[in-house]
């Protein structure tokens, strides 16, 4: 028997991957090493966060699963960067490690299409530079027209503590020992990348006292667009502030040698947005103290998780840091912070739709890809599923543009500069982040979800209610006008009549000050967003004249059988990378770090002279 | 840009010697075929004697440059030919290599190979063609500190400036709870007014930049007889003129051009417009009119030996909102002229002695602080295309300094510096990249 889609791996890539596909009627399977771990959190226990918190909406804008879940299963929840802009805006939850399995679990066995096995997958099934399954080191044979690889840290993984290291993941399971061998055989670049996780500690351990608190907002949110909140504002659980000190630091430094990062045990590479405490205390020796939050792990068992706080120390090192820190001074440590090793692929090997260039029907996605991050990897699984499920109906793959997603944003990243380091998306990364909002999300993807089939009518219908909601608010604050009769104390004295429209541009505005104006009801949602539009409209106008020039660079199509070779003026840089790349259009070869705009005017002038176009 | 192109690289006309250049994938194997020699045997950056032949027949003895790609001026093979001058020589051994497979290169072709092949940015490839122009010192010290990027230093310097004010807002937005000290308004405002200033006085030295590079156009008005010609011929003998009668530029009549304090002077005589006019009693002020609006000075010459007629103070009237001296002629001889309705200064003088015009020299030098104009300080914008962009980056901080005051959200402001940031980038031909995060990790400490 043969699947259309295969999934390799039950984690947050793994899940979306077999999801999205499932519900476009195609028959899946997903393989995991261990069958109670789907949907692990083995780092932190938050989903969303800035720039993160945006792709969790786009991922239920498409169908896919995580929002939804996240919002059933969290114990706090808030609105990051309230005050700081339109844009920047990003939901952020404290997930219950124990119920966030449990529900995605739930949801996925409600999948038809879907069955999902236990076993670790140790070689693949290549024909003709073509993938038809997959062999578990059991010996069981599962073949396939589609697979997606979503392994995250579970090749090779290597979990450090100080000078001590062992071949295993993160709760000491097995790793997967050859598969990445499989895929260097076959042509993949492997690198090996790290990423680390702090102290968890015994509540009942902490001097609360002396701590600061950080409760949840007190406004109900949802990721999904969906649905409705299903919480108490009340009852959620807070997480707690924690300073270092120069006690801690001097401890650090008195031990860095002892440290597997600085004391050269490791060989992956970390990321810089991630760092380790040693890091930073060597990094900013300035700095006389760092921020560290203590974050309830689940309702179900007693762990919190010591934020910022990620070291590859050995452990009687640990003790002394983590008992330096004020409210920390009697705690006790359930487990110690480790670095865990990874194999991961050249993201540069891999086409936007997260098809391999070297074996067909293959897609990756997640930390393979060399991301990290939940939403990065849920993200990618996503997007991965839904192309593989296209492939197999024969249609076009599903690629989503930087103007339209932050997962389009990370794509574009991945398969034009590749990545050295474990990546993460911030909304520093977005060029048009002023279009790519929270609020927004359902606006630009779902009829991308409708088309592929992951949106059902229902939720389609939902949007095009949005929509036209939308439209007839704006019509009614055009078509208001407000003069010194009928104003009111916000508005104050008007030397002429004003449309409610061209009062709500003024910085002073609020669209909350004009409702009483407006015959119509909305919700909150509609009114958000229109204020949004209405108030920024210069600004998301000349965001969208910048998308329009990238756009025409965009439909200007590199041949897929150009020989970059024969281009004689290139630079050897430019062409080096560009040959590697093979972008797809003009506007991603001028992405490419390496390739310089005279490159870019050498390569015009040469598909103009050859190709003529 | 596979094809050879060759052109003389020296001025045409008889010198000592003449250099053709040729460059492209197959030069040395073109030069083969006109040459006794076998040039690609070579070694890189040697100069070997050597026979121009045509068939047969020797058409010159030269001594041939030869160059290996990269480490050339436009990143392929060049090869040099000196020749001995004379423009039947030249063109003949053009001719030859233009029939063995060269194409007569474009103007600025070698200087766009350069430029694409990445050898020089924008800024430098349009230096260079500012210094193969440049007529006088100044002009070609100002190109020489463009062709070794000063330009592109300083905009790399206000660019780095914005990102840093950048960095300090995105790290707010994308680790919120990270940052004890967050960047205030004020601060804000700080940086971005300062950046502005520098901007601004980028934008002001443009015009100092444009006396440099094209020196001073000074248009000498007057009735006939006042001696125009005279003060015009005094200059020019007295100067060292550097230019004559330069024919087909956009220029009226430039009657020729001298070089004061290293700055070139290009003298316009609105007199040859009207001396050929039968109607020689009237001045035609319609006509000079164009000349004095283009005109950076206007020197309006009055003779000292007889009064003011209507037409000279109608003229004179119409000169009140432009720059001008005006010069009291033969104050040699008898003062027969009333000058009490002249509220300005003058400056008298004469050309019988040699001595006659250094005030009116002496004059335009404080006019126009040449003394003080110095190329190191003017090394900046010198195009329209520059000057665009660096106004375009002012507007665009400006409005980002309004909406600070006006306290927008950081995130609007932020668009607003990366905005600026990009013109900038577009004057030195760099594009964003990766230079954001960069700055954000190196700066702060941030990340859970």
């Amino acid at each position: 028997m043969e699947y259309d889609v295969i999934v390799v791996g039950g984690g947050h890539a793994g899940c979306e991957a077999a999801n999205a596909p499932a519900k476009m009627g195609l028959k899946v399977l997903l393989i995991t090493s261990s069958l109670a771990n789907i949907a692990d959190m083995p780092c932190n226990p938050s989903i969303g966060g800035t720039a993160k918190g945006i792709v969790v909406r786009e991922i239920d804008a498409l169908g896919g699963l995580m929002g939804r879940i996240a919002d059933i299963s969290h114990l706090q929840i808030k609105m990051l960067n309230s005050g700081k802009g339109p844009a920047v805006k990003s939901l952020r939850a404290q997930g219950d490690k124990v119920i966030y399995p449990k529900n995605m679990v739930k949801a996925l066995n409600k999948l038809k299409n879907l069955t999902i096995v236990q076993g670790m997958v140790e070689d693949l099934i290549v024909e003709d530079k073509t993938i038809k399954g997959v062999i578990t080191a059991e010996g069981n044979v599962y073949k396939c027209k589609t697979l997606v690889l979503t392994t995250g840290t579970y090749l090779k993984s290597k979990i450090l503590v100080g000078d001590k290291f062992k071949f295993e993941g993160p709760h000491g399971e097995e790793s997967s020992k050859h598969l990445s061998d499989k895929l260097r055989e076959l042509g993949f670049e492997i690198q090996r990348l790290k990423t680390g996780t702090p102290q968890r500690l015994d509540p009942d351990t902490v001097d609360y006292s002396v701590l600061e608190k950080e409760e949840g907002d007190k406004t109900p949110w949802t990721f999904s667009f969906d649905l409705e909140p299903q919480y108490d504002v009340d009852k959620q659980v807070p997480c707690y502030i924690v300073y270092t000190n120069k006690e801690t630091h001097k401890i650090i430094m008195d031990n860095l040698d002892r440290s597997a990062m600085y004391g050269g045990y490791a060989e992956g590479i970390g990321p810089r947005y991630c760092p380790s405490i040693e890091d930073k205390v060597v990094r900013f020796k300035d700095k006389e103290r760092h921020q560290l939050f203590l974050e309830p792990e689940s309702a179900y068992y007693p762990d919190l998780y010591l934020q910022g706080f990620s070291t590859s120390m050995p452990i009687d090192v640990q003790d002394k840091m983590v008992h330096s820190l004020k409210g920390l001074e009697h705690v006790k440590i359930l487990k110690y912070a480790y670095a865990i090793e990874y194999d991961a692929i050249n993201p540069l090997q891999m086409y936007p739709s997260e098809e391999s260039k070297i074996i067909k029907n293959l897609y990756t996605a997640g930390q393979i890809n060399g991301t990290s991050g939940y939403e990065e990897a849920a993200g990618q699984g996503l997007i991965a599923g839904i192309n593989a499920g296209l492939r197999c109906q024969g249609k076009d793959p599903l690629i989503l543009k930087r103007n339209e997603s932050y997962i389009g944003v990370l794509l574009d990243d991945l398969t034009t500069k590749g990545t050295k380091e474990p990546y993460r998306l911030l909304t520093s990364r977005a060029e048009y982040r002023l279009i790519l909002r929270h609020d927004n999300a359902d606006l630009r993807l779902r009829k991308h979800g409708y088309e592929v089939g992951t949106i059902d009518e229902e939720q389609y219908a939902r949007l095009n209610k949005k929509i036209a909601d939308i439209n007839q608010l704006v019509n009614e604050l055009k078509e208001i006008r407000i003069t010194n009769k009928n104003t009111n104390k916000y508005i104050g004295e008007l030397t002429k009549g004003e449309s409610l429209y061209d009062l709500l541009k003024r910085p002073e505005i609020k669209i909350d000050y004009l409702k009483e104006y407006i015959t119509n009801s909305y919700t909150d949602e509609i009114f958000n967003i229109v204020e949004i539009q209405v108030k920024y409209e210069g600004y998301i106008n000349k965001t969208n004249k910048e998308v329009e020039r990238m756009l025409k660079l965009e439909e200007k199509e590199i041949p897929s059988d150009i020989n970059y070779d024969d281009i004689k003026n290139l630079a050897s840089e430019a062409r080096q990378k560009l040959k590697q790349v093979m972008p797809l259009t003009i506007a991603q070869a001028s992405r490419i770090s390496g390739v310089n705009p005279a490159d870019i005017s050498v390569l015009t002038v040469y598909l103009k002279k050859e190709y003529n176009k | 840009m596979n094809e050879n192109i060759c052109a003389i690289s020296t001025a045409l006309g008889v010198g000592a010697i003449s250099i053709i250049r040729a460059t492209g994938p197959d030069v040395f194997n073109i030069v083969n075929k006109i040459c006794d020699i076998d040039i690609t045997k070579k070694a890189s950056h040697t100069i070997s004697y050597a026979h121009i032949l045509d068939k047969e027949e020797v058409v010159d003895e030269v001594l041939i440059m030869k160059m290996d790609a990269p480490k050339t001026f436009t990143m392929e093979d060049v090869i040099e030919i000196n020749s001995h001058g004379g423009i039947s020589t030249t063109n003949k051994i053009l001719e030859l290599l233009l029939l063995n497979g060269c194409r007569l290169a474009e103007p600025g072709e070698f200087t766009k190979r350069a430029y694409l092949n990445g050898r020089i940015d924008l800024l430098e490839a349009e230096g260079i063609n500012d210094l193969i122009v440049a007529e006088t010192e100044k002009s070609r010290k100002l190109a020489m500190n463009r062709v070794e990027g000063n330009l592109s230093k300083l905009i790399k310097k206000h660019r780095k400036e914005l990102l840093s004010l950048q960095a300090e807002l995105e790290v707010i937005f994308d680790y919120p709870e990270e940052i004890e000290e967050e960047i205030t308004y004020d601060k804000v405002l700080e940086g971005l007014t300062s950046i502005k200033e520098e901007l601004k006085d980028l934008v002001n030295s443009y015009n100092n930049s444009q006396i440099i590079k094209e020196g001073i156009d000074v248009a000498l008005v007057g009735k006939p007889n006042v001696g125009k010609s005279s003060i015009l011929n005094h200059l020019l003998n007295e100067n060292k003129a550097i230019v004559t009668n330069i024919a087909g530029t956009t220029r009226d009549i430039v009657e020729g051009s001298i070089s004061l304090n290293g700055i070139k002077i290009n003298l316009i005589d609105t007199a040859g417009i009207r001396e050929t006019d039968d109607v020689v009693e009237r001045i035609g002020v319609d006509k000079s009119k164009d000349i004095i609006n283009k005109a950076n000075l206007v020197i309006f010459i009055l003779d000292n030996n007889t009064d003011m007629t209507p037409e000279e103070k109608e003229l004179l009237d119409s000169l009140n909102n432009v720059k001008k001296i005006i010069f009291v002629n033969k104050n040699d001889l008898d003062s027969k002229i009333d000058l009490s309705d002249i509220k300005e200064e003058v400056v008298y003088g004469n050309t019988t002695t040699p001595e006659g015009l250094d005030n009116l020299k002496n004059k335009i030098v404080e006019m126009f602080n040449l003394n003080e104009l110095d190329s190191n300080n003017y090394n900046y914008l010198t195009n329209a295309r520059e000057l665009s962009l660096v106004k375009k980056a002012v507007e665009s901080i400006e409005e980002s300094i309004n909406n600070t005051k006006n306290e927008l959200p950081f995130e609007i402001i932020a668009d607003d510096i990366q905005m600026t940031y990009n013109l900038l980038g577009e004057v030195i031909g760099e594009t964003y990249k990766e230079e954001l995060l960069d700055e954000i990790f190196s700066k702060f400490c941030v990340g859970k």
